[in-house]
């Protein structure tokens, strides 16, 4: 087996609780975010905002925001270019609005002044005059023939008749007669559900500080998942070279996929362009809930067909997602994913996005599989229920394993499911007792993961020790565990290695920061950086000692001579051939360059006990398990914290969590006061379990392990409080006054 | 607004500034004297990311006034530690992993010192209400209620 | 805008009253400084009450207590007197917001803000508290219940401002409580919310209430009928029906992002009905 291909199982460092390297920075305060830079001469930057969901801009005048003392710059939509690539424009047009607002919060124009006081009387100053338009926010209504059109020109080619043209996009994905497993099925049940649309609600607003010199060279430091991706969008949207734009990834207080693009970067930009001084643009709370985030809601119909022993003879789900006002395929993943967990011979999902005046989507953890998989195994739940069915068993039962042919297309390899699913049977909190108006639910959940492109930098210090550079920021512990991985892999100590996060100009591009991607492909870059610098080594040592450097071989920091026959010499440490490098070659700097594959599915499933308050809807989480196949866990502390933050996630979603729109299609909750991310008095201690089925696509087995925890609490908690009360619930958030109403209905 | 002058002290040290009569203890901390370990996460009292302590009281730095500072003791994460002797909080946080992003650390941090100054014997309950307003988004609480009570147990100790 | 420290009582009313535009005063800030900052507000002046002698104390007066403008919600919390005598007042405002948020709220802040959701203010009510206001034509004293009269609106006239919350002693066998729902466990505003202060004989039986209602109205209601329901019982099951259902009689909420009219005025009487048993076992009674 070639030295890149070698698969290592056995561990001195992977799998340890080392303290995290930028530990210090962070609880010292001392740590860089996105808001904490400044420059000499820096201005601050504000952005006028639009009221209305849905209007024509007849005319902005600028001229007395101009002319106020302190006012250096003002922007809008006629400052910027208009990029050929359509999904340029749209970005622009997100981050300023030309012609039209699209909803309430979209951003029409913008200054940069010496303080905020006087940024925040320009805004005032700045006259919109608008013509008001219909608008539609509701994913089904936007999709009737007759809705409001939120931007014309973009439905798909083959629109079905009577639909609006606010449809962009139509998937299809399965296999088998599904008209044969109906028949053969003793009980189906289908059902239609609706999710709200729910923010990332990361802490940290977006934030970024903007240098563009008179030399066509410009300097972003950004809080971003990806720097690369910043630096390309701007460059296209203020018409650079990529190569004279350095973008600096700060420490991120926070993403979850909603910083995986622009929206204030190419304006701060703008106004640096403009006024010709560095320029400061943070975006406060309310702007992050009206113009940044946040997730498709769903509309969703489910129909699956089961026999009487709990076998799923056909499966069927259709999805609308409204992305808000640009057209977005997150559909796609969710049709993908809805019956992952299952082995079935048929089954058929069928995804249709539509715009409305909404902001614009992003990513958030496991884009579109939450909600499907909601619909999905809240149907699976109730026919266990219906059939007296025991709902862990009957997942067994149907459950993908190594063979199955997915419902989205592709042959699962090694996958964890059934270790996942044994494990929550065997696990004392699924026989543990329920009291009064207690409810126990289970969900199984997944995602697909990606890798995508990579690069790693591992130089040897003359000291011997190393460094690495990557490109991903750090969102969760990510330096520690690629440091762990370098240091398993070299066989030095952790402590040995320091890794940073690179900006966009001392490292060759990597993807963003998504898809559950860090771990997994930046790992697998950096122990195979180590391998070319391990392979280096030992050519050097083979040097000194005069050798074919086939014969020598590394082990535990040391080049040895592989045997007898290679000849007897003590083994070199890698501070000895470190020391000497430079008589032996030069500097030692071992890379890894990849568009990496291979990135293996993970499954999860969750247990969650509730109490609901019959007389008021409210529900309590008793008692909240997860378990994950993680691959192989690198630093099972931060597995564990991807698994408990993204199950209290997705507690949130369940319950409380929700965009709210009036009438005028304004957001009527944009503040933290009133969109009710769970706080510390409303959970119990999640626990864990970690599952290893190691991922045949990465050296150690490492799978993704950040987006799986978000998908099942939907369900899990649903099915709980259906179980609880007697009543199967079918929207979300179940916020108390939907229980409580539906606890009336009952009688 | 003629800005106002303002004496006061800040993790132990003489301090003055002057600020705008509107402008908040958190901006004056952030942008006149670059003690940036206090975050704004949402400016109305609903995050807990900006926490400091105003003559012992634990307050939202976004809701008191850089004006109203005249005269009183300011202590913030910069001052929680001794020189490179980190609090036992501190070492907690980082030893039991409770902090992913970070940027609700430094308020939790600041929140978690002043309950266990008043109880230094908490139950997991009373340290989740106590911190019910300081948000994080990324751990789901429970490392930090584990790394409190482990500090708490240290400190007891001690 | 302009910041002044006031240095008493009479400077402050001088401040308040020669304010040709709009004038503020600030004690804790909690709300004054959220709608600073979101431009709801734009005063020409704030007037700092903090530094009046005596309006951050708590007083032992005529066997209840005084309690200073400016006294926060910690140092409330942590007056064993006011907890033992007023417990449901105290619970009520220690509701209010985060423990960061508690280091500066004040009770006359809270209700001098005029929301109906006010959480210290159904105790308040319940407990027939009086407040003393300082104005031009010199010291006044007026019921909490007089004090709102719509939604952001109280009845206090130009240049005068609330120094104290006077909440009166108690007999032996009475306590009050307070109860809201809230869709999480901390920091929302409360969707309903009810207050009840009770007195009791010394067999159990109720002999005088008061029953407050909050968030299910343009202000904080006073519900006589649900007091009638009580005042004769010892709670009982048919007793604690009647009052919840006199409670959701004169419920007249607004559908919002925080909740439904159907949902406050259900839930009012299931809390008011909660709150009163913890007020009636509070006092020493037997359920």
């Amino acid at each position: 087996m070639a030295l890149d291909e070698h698969k290592k199982r056995i561990f001195k460092l992977i799998g340890t609780r080392p303290p995290r390297p930028d530990g210090v920075d962070k609880v010292t305060g001392r740590a860089m975010y996105g808001a904490d830079a400044t420059a000499p001469g820096m201005l601050t930057g504000r952005i006028l905002r639009s009221p209305h969901a849905h209007a024509r801009i007849k005319s902005i005048d600028t001229s007395a925001a101009e002319a106020l003392n302190g006012v250096k710059a003002v922007v809008t939509s006629a400052d910027f270019g208009l990029p050929e690539d359509e999904s340029v424009r749209d970005v622009q047009d997100n981050c300023m609005a030309r012609e039209k607002v699209l909803y309430d919060g979209h951003a029409v124009a913008a200054v940069a002044a010496i303080n905020v006081s006087v940024a925040k009387q320009a805004l005032k100053l700045i006259k919109v005059e608008y013509e008001i338009l219909a608008h539609v926010t509701d994913v089904d209504a936007a999709m009737q023939a007759d809705a409001p059109v939120v931007l014309a020109g973009r439905a798909m080619d083959d629109l079905p008749k009577g639909m609006s043209e606010n449809v962009t996009h139509h998937f299809e994905f399965g296999h088998g007669d599904m008209e044969a497993g109906f028949a053969k099925a003793d009980k189906i049940i289908e059902r239609s559900f609706k999710t709200a649309a729910t923010h990332q609600g990361y802490i940290e607003p977006h934030a970024c500080l903007a240098t563009m010199g008179s030399d066509g060279k410009g300097e972003l430091w950004v809080c971003t998942q990806g720097q690369y991706y910043v630096r390309e969008l701007c460059a296209d949207i203020m018409d650079m070279d990529t190569s004279q734009l350095r973008v600096t990834a700060s420490e991120i207080g926070g993403g979850f996929g909603g910083k995986t693009t622009v929206f204030i970067e190419p304006v701060a930009l703008a106004l640096s362009r403009k006024s010709g001084r560095p320029v400061k643009l943070v975006m406060n709370r309310e702007e992050v809930f009206r113009a940044s985030g946040p997730t498709a809601s769903s509309s969703t119909d489910v129909k699956i067909g089961m026999t009487k022993d709990g076998r799923i003879t056909a499966a069927h789900a259709t999805f609308r997602y409204q992305g808000g006002a640009f057209p977005s395929g997150t559909v796609q993943f969710g049709a993908q994913s809805s019956f992952a967990a299952y082995d079935l011979d048929a089954v058929q999902t069928i995804g249709w996005n539509t715009m409305t005046n909404r902001p614009k989507e992003a990513a958030y953890r496991a884009p579109g599989a939450p909600m499907a998989i909601y619909a999905v195994e809240s149907v699976v739940d109730e026919l266990c229920q219906e059939l007296g069915l025991d709902p862990l068993e009957t997942r067994l039962r149907n459950a993908a394993h190594k063979g199955t042919k997915s419902s989205y297309g592709p042959t699962f390899d090694d996958i964890g499911l059934e270790a996942t699913l044994e494990a929550a049977k065997l696990h004392p909190h699924y026989t543990a007792p329920l009291g009064p108006n207690q409810g126990r639910g289970l969900s199984c959940g997944f995602w697909f993961n990606f890798g995508g492109n990579t690069c790693v930098a591992l130089s040897l210090n003359f000291d011997g020790t190393v460094g690495i550079t990557e490109g991903n920021p750090d969102i969760g512990g990510s330096r520690a565990s690629i440091s762990m991985m370098a240091a398993e892999e070299l066989g030095i100590a952790y402590e040995k290695v320091r890794t940073i996060v690179a900006d966009t100009n001392s490292l060759g591009h990597n993807d963003v920061t998504d898809g559950s991607r860090v771990t997994f492909a930046v790992g697998l870059a950096t122990i195979k950086a180590a391998r070319d610098a391990i392979k280096k080594m030992c050519s050097r040592a083979a040097k000194i000692w005069d050798i074919d450097e086939d014969a020598v071989y590394w082990e535990d920091g040391f080049a040895k001579p592989s045997g007898p026959n290679a000849g007897s010499f003590e083994p070199m440490s890698i501070e000895e051939i470190a020391a000497t490098s430079p008589n032996t070659g030069g500097p030692i700097v071992g890379h890894h360059e990849v568009n990496a594959e291979g990135a293996g599915v993970s499954f999860g499933v969750h247990l969650v006990d509730v109490e609901v308050d019959p007389e008021t809807g409210a529900t309590t989480i008793l008692r909240y398990t997860v378990f994950q196949d993680a691959g192989k866990a690198v630093h099972p502390d931060y597995v564990e914290g991807q698994m408990q933050g993204g199950a209290v996630q997705g507690i949130g979603w369940a319950l409380n969590e929700e965009y709210i729109y009036g009438e005028d299609g304004r957001l009527q909750n944009p503040g933290l006061l009133d969109y009710r991310i769970p706080v510390a008095s409303d959970l119990p201690n999640i626990d864990t379990v970690i599952l290893e089925i190691p991922n045949p696509g990465h050296p150690y087995g490492v799978r993704g392990v950040g987006e799986t925890p978000i998908v099942p609490p939907l369900a899990a908690i649903s099915n709980a409080v259906s179980r609880s009360i007697g009543l199967r619930m079918s929207a979300l958030p179940m916020s108390p006054p939907k229980i409580l109403k539906a606890l009336k209905s009952k009688g | 607004m003629k800005n106002i002058h303002v004496s006061t002290t800040i993790n132990g040290d003489p301090t003055e500034f002057i600020c705008a009569p509107d402008e908040s203890l958190l901006d004056v901390l952030r942008d006149r004297l670059r003690l940036t370990g206090s975050k704004e996460g949402c400016g109305s009292g609903d995050c807990g990311a900006c926490s400091v302590m105003v003559d012992g009281r634990l307050v939202c730095s976004c809701l008191v006034l850089g004006a109203e500072a005249e005269g009183v003791e300011v202590e913030t994460i910069e001052g929680m530690a001794d020189g490179d002797d980190l609090h036992p909080l501190q070492k907690h946080f980082i030893n039991g992993a409770a902090l992913q992003c970070g940027v609700c650390t430094p308020g939790i941090l600041v929140a978690a010192k002043a309950l266990l100054k008043k109880n230094p014997n908490p139950t997991d309950t009373e340290v989740r209400y106590w911190l019910a307003g300081n948000l994080c988004r990324c751990t789901g609480y429970d490392k930090i209620i584990k790394a409190v009570q482990a500090a708490a147990a240290e400190m007891r100790g001690a | 805008m302009r910041y002044v420290k006031a240095e008493n009582a009479a400077d402050a009313v001088q401040l308040l009253q020669d304010e040709t535009g709009i004038a503020r005063v600030l004690a804790g800030g909690t709300d004054v400084l959220v709608q600073l900052k979101a431009g709801m507000l734009e005063p020409d002046l704030l007037v700092d009450i903090k530094n009046i002698e005596g309006i951050k104390d708590i007083v032992a007066e005529d066997g209840g207590y005084r309690i200073g403008a400016a006294v926060s919600g910690a140092e409330l919390g942590e007056h064993a007197g006011v907890v033992a005598l007023w417990p449901g007042v105290v619970e009520g405002f220690e509701l209010i917001g985060s423990t960061q948020v508690q280091g500066r709220a004040t009770m006359t802040g809270n209700l001098c803000n005029g929301s109906p959701a006010a959480d210290s203010v159904p105790g308040l009510i319940a407990a027939n508290a009086v407040v003393r206001i300082a104005g031009p034509d010199g010291t006044r004293d007026c019921a909490v219940i007089d004090i709102p009269v719509s939604p952001g609106k109280i009845s206090l006239g130009q240049g005068e401002f609330i120094t104290s919350i006077f909440l009166p002693k108690r007999p032996e066998r009475a306590s009050d409580a307070y109860l809201r729902f809230i869709p999480r466990t901390e920091m929302d505003i409360a969707v309903a919310a009810a207050g009840v202060s009770l007195e009791l004989d010394a067999d159990g039986t109720c002999t005088a209430a008061r029953v407050s209602l909050g968030a299910v109205a343009p202000t904080v209601l006073l519900v006589e009928g649900a007091a009638n329901a009580i005042i004769g019982t010892k709670l009982d099951a048919a007793a604690l029906a009647a009052l919840s259902a006199a409670c959701s009689a004169v419920c007249n909420p607004i559908d919002d992002k925080r909740g439904t009219i159907e949902f406050r005025t259900e839930i009012a009487g299931v809390l008011a009905k909660r709150a009163a048993l913890i007020a009636y076992k509070r006092a020493g009674g037997q359920s």
